[in-house]
Formats: structure tokens, sequence, C-alpha cells
């Protein structure tokens, strides 16, 4: 037996990747089919799950309703599909806004000095390993009623001589994109940062001996050779930003929910973990979707995990 | 030169960004030394002169001075035992996660077995899809087998299998491997083979190659992934919310469960300290990579 294990190659392989597969199948695909099966059940009144075959679920994810107002047996409610919509647009403003803002800081990174480079990147990982409630918590401090841009502006006002009276910007759709965008920006930086930094210096050189303009050198050179980067920063930022929920319940309060929010709340208050197994196979079946068509269309690279 | 890098547009934008980053943190720890209690008041007082505290309109003297909310925090229990949960958790978690990791790395790059396909594919699973959509899929695993252990076994009382630090342990192995494995293989893949095969062809077995070759060659990137692993780990909510129970709190979902119903300059004084361990720790990592080069 050992002497066979000594010998067969593939017999060590085996061995040496039983326990990932254990773990990947046991808490990974295990759970992701237990969560098909209870998403097609009822649930029962404590809590629990009566396993049945039917597609409730997913009729009233989609806008289903039984309960209507005025007297009809059924009707079309789009409460859930708005929460996905929001949650699928939110996904799409945060990651364009983290591109914008990742993009010249990353640039600027890459062709700095080799001597300041370090310093650069240290700037960027102590936020982003600042924990991530914390960093939420700071703009609860900022942006409520007597937050810091509203002391601030009160106090300005009070120097010019100007009534104010303080804006409401925490708990609105505004307060969840900026804290959106600032949670994940450093996962947009650092794999811009890693494709730009592998541009080697001739090749600008180049295209401005060849009389290109530095917009045109950007357009033509450093832009395409940098997708990569984008590719891998749009999956870090869109993913997580579609099941966060954290984000939206503390900035958003009772008026922005996501898709996160929806299936958290079905398992902690409304004890109904049918639905929400239901909206957590569409979130997953949605990302992946999006994922897949991006990725095919601008292809997968290692730098994701430059993070 | 590259003709872009003192253009004043990307500068302006550089500098713009980096505000964006830092003047959150930057007002998480301004507000750790505020002495009102009620501490969004910019316009309020703010200990210049060290040891003033103001209650309810009176200036009193607090015994730590200006760090009196780190004093606060360093009696309050309930954060001490979130903190012991984070750290049991992580330390945990990542040593098992790495070894287990490390031999995926492994096998996926210096072996041929049958599932090698599957087993790759399941590893890319968790990082594109979203957290919670693994977080639901423990808990709903586990309550399910919960019940029905408890059940058929009519286990009651203290017996009973419930949520606790053994599930949030198992759950964040799972969510790390792969991380873990994608970084080992990189540094596996990058390595030359032949010294591998010269170590073989004088006459050392798969074991001792893997000890005195293999393993000091890519001990590197383990120590990355551990990293990249520990840090996932202590920074976890998603997960961990769905998979804690009675007693398992860690910080960040004490501090969100705070965050629901008051607000107060203790988690500032947290916050400040979690930021100077962030700053001590990235710093020794760039200082231990640099010395490497």
């Amino acid at each position: 037996m050992l002497k066979r294990l000594r010998e067969s190659k593939s017999a060590q392989g085996t061995l040496l990747i039983i326990p990932t597969l254990i773990f990947m199948v046991g808490m990974l695909i295990i759970p992701l089919l237990l969560t098909t099966v209870v998403s097609f059940g009822h649930p029962n009144s404590n809590g629990g799950v009566n396993y049945a075959f039917s597609l409730d679920n997913y009729i009233r994810l989609f806008g289903y309703s039984t309960d209507c107002p005025n007297g009809q047996s059924a009707c079309f409610n789009s409460l859930y599909a708005e929460i996905l919509w929001r949650s699928l647009l939110l996904g799409l403003y945060t990651t364009v806004l983290d591109i914008l803002l990742a993009y010249p800081l990353a640039y600027f990174i890459a062709r700095v000095h080799s001597k300041w480079r370090n310093t650069f990147l240290f700037l960027v990982l102590v936020p982003m390993w600042t924990n991530f409630v914390i960093r939420v918590y700071a703009w609860m401090m900022i942006l409520r009623q007597q937050g810091v841009i509203n002391s601030l502006l009160g106090w300005f006002a009070s120097l010019v001589h100007v009534p104010f009276s303080p804006l409401g910007m925490l708990y609105t759709s505004g307060a969840v994109l900026v804290g959106m965008v600032y949670e994940f920006l450093p996962f947009m930086i650092l794999p811009i940062y890693t494709s730009l930094e592998k541009i080697d210096n001739p090749l600008y050189e180049a295209a401005a001996d060849l009389g290109a303009s530095p917009f045109r050198t950007f357009l033509r050179v450093t832009l395409p050779l940098s997708m990569p980067g984008v590719v891998a920063g749009t999956i870090l930022v869109f993913i997580p930003v579609m099941g966060t929920f954290i984000v939206s319940d503390l900035l958003g309060g009772a008026q922005v929910i996501l898709v996160g929010n929806l299936i958290q709340r079905q398992f902690l208050d409304a004890r109904d973990p049918t639905f929400g197994s239901a909206a957590s196979l569409v979130l997953m079946v949605l990302t992946l979707i999006v994922t897949y068509f991006y990725t095919r269309k601008f292809g997968f690279s290692e730098e994701i995990i430059a993070v | 030169m590259n003709p872009y890098r003192r253009s004043p547009l990307i500068i302006a934008a550089t500098a713009l960004t980096l505000f964006f980053l830092y003047a959150p943190i930057i007002v998480l720890i301004v507000f750790s030394f505020n002495a009102s209690r009620i501490s969004p008041l910019f316009t309020g007082v703010i200990t210049k002169f060290g040891p003033f505290l103001l209650v309810n309109g009176n200036v009193v003297q607090s015994p730590c001075g200006p760090f009196h909310w780190f004093c606060e925090l360093s009696k309050n229990t309930e954060v001490l035992n979130a903190a012991r949960n984070t750290l049991i958790v992580a330390s945990v978690s990542t040593i098992l996660s790495t070894i287990i990791g490390t031999m995926a790395a492994l096998a996926l790059q210096r072996y041929n077995f049958r599932l090698r396909t599957f087993s790759q594919v399941s590893l890319y699973i968790p990082i594109v899809i979203p957290e919670i959509v693994m977080g639901i899929g423990i808990l709903v695993l586990f309550s399910q087998l919960f019940t029905f252990i408890n059940d058929s076994l009519k286990l009651t009382g203290d017996s009973q299998l419930t949520f606790g630090l053994g599930t949030v342990i198992l759950a964040h192995i799972s969510f790390m491997i792969p991380f873990v494995t994608l970084v080992v293989q990189a540094r596996l893949q990058g390595l030359d083979k032949s010294f591998e095969e010269a170590a073989m062809d004088l006459g050392a077995n798969e074991w001792i190659t893997f000890q005195r070759v293999t393993f000091p060659m890519i001990l590197p990137g383990v120590l990355s992934g551990a990293l990249l692993a520990f840090t996932l780990s202590i920074d976890d909510f998603i997960i961990t919310f769905f998979t804690n129970g009675p007693g398992s709190t860690t910080l960040p979902i004490y501090v969100f469960g705070l965050l629901r119903r008051v607000i107060t300059p203790q988690l500032n004084a947290l916050s400040t300290v979690w930021i100077v361990i962030v700053l001590i720790v990235v710093f020794m990592i760039q200082r231990m990579e640099s010395r490497k080069v």
C-alpha cells in the first residue's frame, strides 16, 4: 500500500487534494445544493422548512403577488424586482466611479520614482486593512445630522452670517453610493497598479518618438495594456457590492434596500429561509451572468490575486 | 521619459483620491480624543489641554487624560471578549487553511490526478460568487444538520449542537482555502522545476525534496497566503454574521451590533487602536519585503 503510494504520482496528488475537496464539497457545493432544495420549499410556523417542490418563491421574487390592493386574487408587485434592479445599478455605478478614482492614483504610483512607490502603496493598504465596519462608521460620523460636514458648514455659515439648517445626508441612496465607492476603492487601485507597473518605460518612449501625443499614447498603449487590471478590479468590486448589506443597512437605513438586506431579513427577521434561499440563488445567478459576459469580452487574468 | 509623469491633472486627481481615502480615517482618530460624549460636535470641546472631560455640561477630570475613551474601552468586557474570539478564529483558521491550501496548490501544480479540473474550478467559485451566498449556504447546511442531529439523538439543553466558535472557524477555513491555494500556486508556477528534478536525480525522495528544496522556495508564497488568510478572517463580516452564535461574537459583528443601537467615542478609540495596529503591521510587511529583494 505504502509502496504503491510512493510510486504513484496520481495517488499522491489525490491525497494532497483530499482535505481541500472535503471543504469545497462539504462547505460550498453541498450548501449550494441544499440552498436550492430549500428554495423550492415552504416555510413552516417556527422558521423551519417544509420540503416540497414549488416555484412559489421564485414567482414571488419576480413580481407575482396575492396581496393585492383592490381585491384581485393576483397582481404584479414590482417590489423585489426593484430591489434586484437597484442592487445591479448600484454595483454598476460603484464600479465605474471606483475605476475613475482608482485609475489616476494607480497610474501615479506606477510612474512615481521607485524610492516613493512603497510609501504610496502603504497609503493604499492602510485604509484597505482597516476594518470594513469601522470604515462605514467613519462615514456615519461624517454624514449625519450633527456630523463633520454639517458642523463644518454650520461653522462656515456662522462666519459669514448666513442661516444654516443641517443637510440630511445620512440615510439616502447617495450615502450608500459614497460608502460603497469608499469601501471597495483599494480593491480597484491594486490590480490596476499591478498591470500598469508591468508596462515598460521604453514602450512610452517609443510611442513618443513615433510622434504620438500623450493622449494618444494613453489611449493606444497604456489603456489597452492595463485592461487586465481594470477587469480584475471590476470583479473584485462588483461582486461584493452586489452582496453587501452592512453599508446599505447603516448608511441607507430603511430607505435603501438591496438584495443583501432582503436575504438577511428573510433569515433573521421574517423567518422565511425558503424565500431567502431563492433570493440568494437569484443573486448568485445574476452576478455569474454579468461576470461571465464581462470576462468573456475582456478576458480573465491573474491580477485578481494582486490584492 | 513618460510624457504623463508630471501632468498636473494626474497629480491633482491623485491628491483628491488620497484625501477621499484618508479623511474618514482622520475623523475616526480625531474624535477618539474628543471630550464630548455626544461625539459629533466639531465645535465642541476637544481635549486640547489634556485631562478635561465634559459630562452633563460640567468639566471633570479623567484619570486617563486625553486617553479617556481608551481607558473606558479597556474596561469593556464585551469588546475584550470579541477581540479574543476574533484572534482565536483568525489564528486557528489561518493555520489550518494555510496547510490545506498549500497541499492543494502542490497537488494542482505538480501532480496529475482524476479530479484536477473539478478541484481547480471549485476553488474559483468562492471568488466569483457574492460572500453572502456562501454564508447563507453554510447557515442553511448547519441549521438543517443541527436540527436533524438534535432531533434524532434527542439532545437537549447544553448538549445540543448550536452555532458557535466551531461553526465560525469551519466557515472561515472554507472561504480562506481558495485564496491561500491561488497565492501559493502563483508562486509555484514561477518556480523552476529543475531544482526539484536535480534533488530527485541525486537520490532524494519526494518528502526530502519537498522539505529541503520545494518548501524553502515557496515559503514566501506560503507566508503571504497565510497573511492574506489572516487579514481576511479578522476583517470578515458577512460569513461570520451568518455562522456565529451566542458567545462567539467577533469584533466586526460586535461593532455592527453596537452601531445599530448607539454611537459612542469608545468606538473611535477602538478604531484608532485598530488603525495603529494596521499601520505597524503594513509597515513591517513592507520592510520585510524590501529586505527580501
